[in-house]
C-alpha cells in the first residue's frame, strides 16, 4: 500500500523560508503572489491487512515521528 | 560529580564539552554511543551540540527517537540532571521533556558568533553561579534556533520561571534577538528544574585562551550542586 503525507505549518507559527519563496516569486514578477507557506511531502510504501489499519498506523507515525504537534499539522491519503 | 556525554552520529561538539567537564570537575566524563541502551551511573548527562543524525526530518528528531535517548528519559525521570546544548536542546523539545519548538532562524542564516544574554534565573542547578539579571557572553552556532510554543504555552512557561536565559538587548537597543525566538527566550528548564536546554554553547566559553569565560560558571554551578 502506498500512501501520501503532507506536513504544513500551523497557522500562528512563523515560516521564514515560505516569505523568502514568497519574495522570490514577487522579484520574477509574479506580483499576485500573497502569502506562501512551505511543507514536506512524504511518500511511504507499506504492508497492512486493509486500509483502516493502514490509517491507524500511519496516524501513530505522523504522531510519534513524522510531524512535530507543536508546530505542525499533517494530513494523510491512501493512493 | 561525573557526568556522562551523549554521541549521536553527527555531534560535534561532544568533545568540547568533554573537555569543558573534565576541566570544571577534574573527572573525565562517561562518553555513551547513540546506539546504546543504558547509561553508566552519573549526577548529569549532556546531551551536546551538532548536527545528529544529519538534522534529518527536523533538527533533533532522529535522535529523540534513539535507544540512548529512551535511557536518558528514564534516568530523568528518576531525577538525573540533564543538560541539552544547541542541538541537544532540540532533542530535549523533539522529545517532550522542553516544552516548544526550535524552528529555522527568522534571517535564513547559519549563525555563528557572541551574544549577549541575561540571566534571568540564578537559582537553578545549572546556574546558582550567576547573579540575576547579569549580562554574559557565549557564542552561538545554529541555524534552527528560533523557540517557538503558542501564546498560552509562553505564558506558563514565563509564569512558572522556566525562562533562564534571554538573549540581551543590544547597546544600541536593538533587540538583540538573533534568531526571531520568541519572547528572546535562549534557554529554558524543566518544572523540575533538572532539566535544561538552551541554544548558545557555554563549553565553548570556558578557557580564556579560547575567547571567553563566561559559559564556565554553568558548569561550577552543576558541579557545586551536583557534588
Amino acid at each position: 500500500m502506498k500512501a501520501r503525507i503532507t506536513v504544513t505549518l500551523k497557522n500562528g507559527v512563523l515560516d521564514p523560508q515560505g516569505r523568502a519563496i514568497a519574495n522570490a516569486l514577487h522579484s520574477l514578477g509574479f506580483g499576485g503572489v500573497e502569502d506562501v507557506r512551505q511543507g514536506k511531502l512524504i511518500e511511504v510504501e507499506l504492508k497492512a491487512a486493509d486500509e483502516a489499519a493502514a490509517k491507524t498506523e500511519l496516524d501513530a507515525m505522523c504522531r510519534q515521528l513524522l510531524a512535530n504537534p507543536v508546530i505542525e499539522n499533517y494530513r494523510v491519503e491512501l493512493l | 560529580m561525573k557526568a556522562a556525554v551523549i554521541v549521536f552520529p553527527g555531534s560535534n561538539c561532544d568533545r568540547d564539552a568533554a573537555v569543558t567537564l573534565e576541566a570544571v570537575t577534574g573527572v573525565k566524563p562517561a562518553m555513551v554511543w547513540h546506539g546504546d541502551e543504558a547509561l553508566p551511573k552519573v549526577d548529569l548527562i549532556v546531551l551536546p551540540g551538532g548536527f545528529s543524525y544529519g538534522d534529518y526530518l527536523r533538527s533533533g528528531a532522529m535522535a529523540a527517537q534513539s535507544p540512548v535517548v529512551r535511557a536518558v528519559k528514564a534516568e530523568a525521570a528518576r531525577g538525573v540532571a540533564v543538560l541539552g546544548i544547541c542541538n541537544g536542546f532540540q532533542i530535549l523539545t523533539e522529545t517532550g521533556l522542553l516544552p516548544g519548538a526550535l524552528m529555522r532562524n527568522s534571517g535564513l542564516n547559519f549563525i555563528c558568533r557572541n551574544v549577549d544574554l541575561t540571566v534571568e534565573r540564578a537559582d537553578t542547578t545549572f546556574t546558582n553561579a550567576y547573579t540575576q539579571g547579569e549580562r554574559v557572553t557565549i557564542p552561538i552556532a545554529h541555524k534552527d534556533g528560533s523557540y517557538f510554543a503558542d501564546d498560552e504555552t509562553l505564558d506558563r512557561i514565563e509564569g512558572e520561571g522556566q525562562v533562564v536565559f534571554r538573549y540581551a538587548p543590544d547597546a544600541d537597543g536593538g533587540s538583540g534577538n538573533p534568531n526571531g525566538s520568541r519572547r528572546d527566550i535562549a534557554g529554558l528548564i524543566d518544572r523540575s528544574g533538572r532539566i535544561m536546554g538552551l541554544m548558545p554553547h557555554p563549553e565553548r566559553a570556558a578557557d580564556a585562551a579560547l575567547g571567553g569565560i563566561d559559559g564556565r560558571r554553568l558548569f561550577e554551578s552543576l558541579t557545586r550542586t551536583l557534588n
